[in-house]
């Protein structure tokens, strides 16, 4: 079943023709661009990134409600 | 504060950038794979090849759009962690839920069948193939159920408590947060009006095969069952439009007052079927608000609380507050909010001094299973983000592009109704090839049917601001305190990938419609 299920896809693939073949690089460049450059570059997750405990960040994040924002 | 002023609103900006680009993908694949699953089942009944071909031409427009489409949407997850990152660990629990399951179930049932439905023709039985076209719309479907009932809790943030020790919202009721009202209808809005716009799509690509004479057969095949489809949809998004607003009136007032762009309210009220606004009339001035408007009598009450007499409030009520109907004023629910606030501060005082006794006693305040608890939720903690407010104008939204916005929403909705009954009419008599302006109305009716979508996104999120959860955080007090420049540099970077992705799948969409289904008939 699984055999035939990854044959299905292997089959599928080698006869996608030029525009399945298109959308596949779509698809990969998408991928590189938003997993590797903007997530490593641009979008890290600040409070994993900065602190390294769950009890660290929600100190931080009670530091950041309870200070009045003026 | 200038500079927070301006971090939040490049934030936002950002935010409803990706929302809105991904809103282009999404409606299409909704909508498309229900059609081609009607489509299948018509070959499956009738083994006639013409479905066949017909049903791998709409799945080779869906496959494109959903590549080019697929995994926008994570963009916004990682928005949350950078832009967000108060907000996120705030809601933390009650995102993290719906999102999970939205990956682990919906996405993998969506991708498992989505290679038996693209690679499966000739290769499965036919039976099997149908079963997995109809899990490829139920997946595509339930993936948006989970992301809808996550933005739900935000205007209506049902089934939780807030633990004070975490900063975090705890769910308490899966079912209420999952089946909260506002969460039924705004999935149940959203994916039907979806389904217009895929409707309007076929519709728009079977008008230009006629236009140009081709493939008759299958454009008036496809028209007719985007038409039936278009038209079934639009009397659903009727009754859960009326849903929605309902809610709306019931929980989020200020964001049904900007709607109608009534500032004062009333009893009897009507709904503008059709106005402009006096673009100098705010809450701090007596000018007129409507330079012309024509009401539906009674419609606004009927539609808000289900009585025609009922009073419905205006911007200045719930600003100024309005005893006689029980309004809080914003001036009472900011003093609350800010005796919230304080109350937490003191719980984080407490922890940091090791006072249990303090610790224990605060506790209770944020515990809704305890009296006192009760109270505080109910009278304090419910005007939680009010405390962040300097100024009770900030709770106005932007009134001018709510009123457009949901106007030309319900105007296009009910042009849309009109549109599918007369190709339905005109399928029916077998002349629409013969009737050139309908045909040229069909071909660019899906731009109005996006505009149609973006618009409601507009008047749901547009119109609750300042919240980024109704209530309970404004956008100032979720936003990280990055760099203005920095959210500028990624504002700029993703207007460009996104436009990018736009052209490639318009070119390879549009490339693919000129070819036609004939490539697929051998």
């Amino acid at each position: 079943m699984i055999k035939k299920f990854i044959n299905l896809y292997i089959e599928g693939f080698r006869n996608i023709g030029n525009t399945g073949k298109q959308l596949v690089g779509i698809l990969f460049f998408k991928i590189l661009i938003f997993f590797v450059i903007m997530k490593l570059l641009f979008f890290p997750n600040v409070l994993n990134k900065n602190y390294k405990t769950d009890e660290e960040r929600a100190d931080h994040v009670i530091e950041q409600l309870t200070t009045k924002i003026k | 504060m200038d500079e927070l002023v301006s971090l939040v609103n490049w934030s936002r900006g950002q935010f409803a950038l990706t929302a809105m680009y991904h809103w282009i993908f999404v409606p299409i694949t909704l909508g498309l794979t229900i059609m081609i699953a009607i489509m299948l089942t018509r070959y499956y009944k009738t083994g006639n090849e013409e479905w066949k071909t017909m049903t791998k031409f709409w799945m080779k427009l869906f496959i494109i759009n959903f590549v080019v489409g697929v995994a926008t949407g994570i963009i916004l997850e990682f928005e949350f962690g950078t832009n967000w990152s108060n907000y996120s660990w705030f809601v933390g629990d009650i995102f993290g839920a719906p999102l999970a399951i939205e990956g682990i179930l919906a996405f993998f049932m969506e991708a498992t069948f989505l290679a038996v439905m693209i690679f499966g023709w000739d290769r499965v039985s036919k039976k099997f193939h149908l079963v997995s076209t109809w899990l490829v719309a139920i997946g595509s479907n339930l993936s948006a159920l989970w992301i809808l009932i996550a933005n739900a809790w935000m205007q209506y943030p049902a089934g939780t408590v807030f633990n004070p020790a975490t900063a975090r919202n705890e769910m308490i009721n899966f079912w209420d947060v999952a089946l909260s009202p506002v969460a039924v209808n705004k999935f149940l809005h959203a994916t039907t009006s979806s389904y217009i716009v895929a409707a309007l799509f076929v519709i728009s690509v079977s008008s230009w095969y006629l236009l140009k004479k081709r493939n008759l057969f299958m454009a008036k095949k496809s028209m007719l069952i985007a038409a039936i489809f278009g038209l079934i949809s639009s009397i659903m998004v009727i009754f859960t439009g009326d849903g929605s607003a309902y809610q709306v009136a019931q929980k989020q007032p200020m964001k049904l007052a900007a709607m109608e762009g009534l500032y004062q309210g009333k009893s009897q009220a009507g709904l503008v079927a059709i106005g402009i606004l006096n673009p100098k009339k705010d809450i701090t001035n007596d000018e007129k608000p409507y330079y012309f408007k024509i009401e539906i009598p009674y419609l606004l009450s009927f539609l808000s609380n289900r009585d025609i007499n009922s009073f419905v409030p205006g911007i200045e009520d719930l600003i100024y507050g309005n005893e006689e109907h029980n309004i809080l004023s914003a001036e009472e629910k900011m003093a609350r909010g800010h005796i919230a606030i304080q109350t937490l501060q003191e719980y984080q005082k407490a922890k940091k001094a090791n006072d249990t006794a303090t610790l224990a006693e605060i506790s209770k305040k944020f515990d809704p299973n305890t009296k006192e608890g009760e109270q505080f939720v109910n009278n304090y903690f419910k005007y939680f983000g009010y405390g962040y407010l300097n100024d009770p104008i900030e709770l106005v939204p932007n009134v001018a592009l709510t009123f457009y916005s949901f106007h030309i929403m319900v105007s296009l909705g009910f042009l849309f109704i009109l549109l599918f009954i007369i190709i339905l009419i005109y399928v029916w008599r077998d002349t629409i090839e013969k009737k050139k302006f309908l045909l040229y109305l069909g071909l660019w009716s899906i731009l109005f049917g996006f505009i149609a979508s973006q618009m409601g996104w507009i008047v749901a999120e547009v119109g609750r601001q300042p919240w980024i959860i109704q209530d309970l955080m404004p956008t100032v007090a979720a936003v990280t305190h990055l760099s203005v420049s920095t959210v500028q540099t990624t504002f700029v970077l993703f207007a460009i990938i996104f436009t990018t992705l736009l052209i490639a799948e318009l070119r390879i969409m549009f490339n693919q419609i000129r070819k036609g289904p004939d490539n697929f008939k051998k």
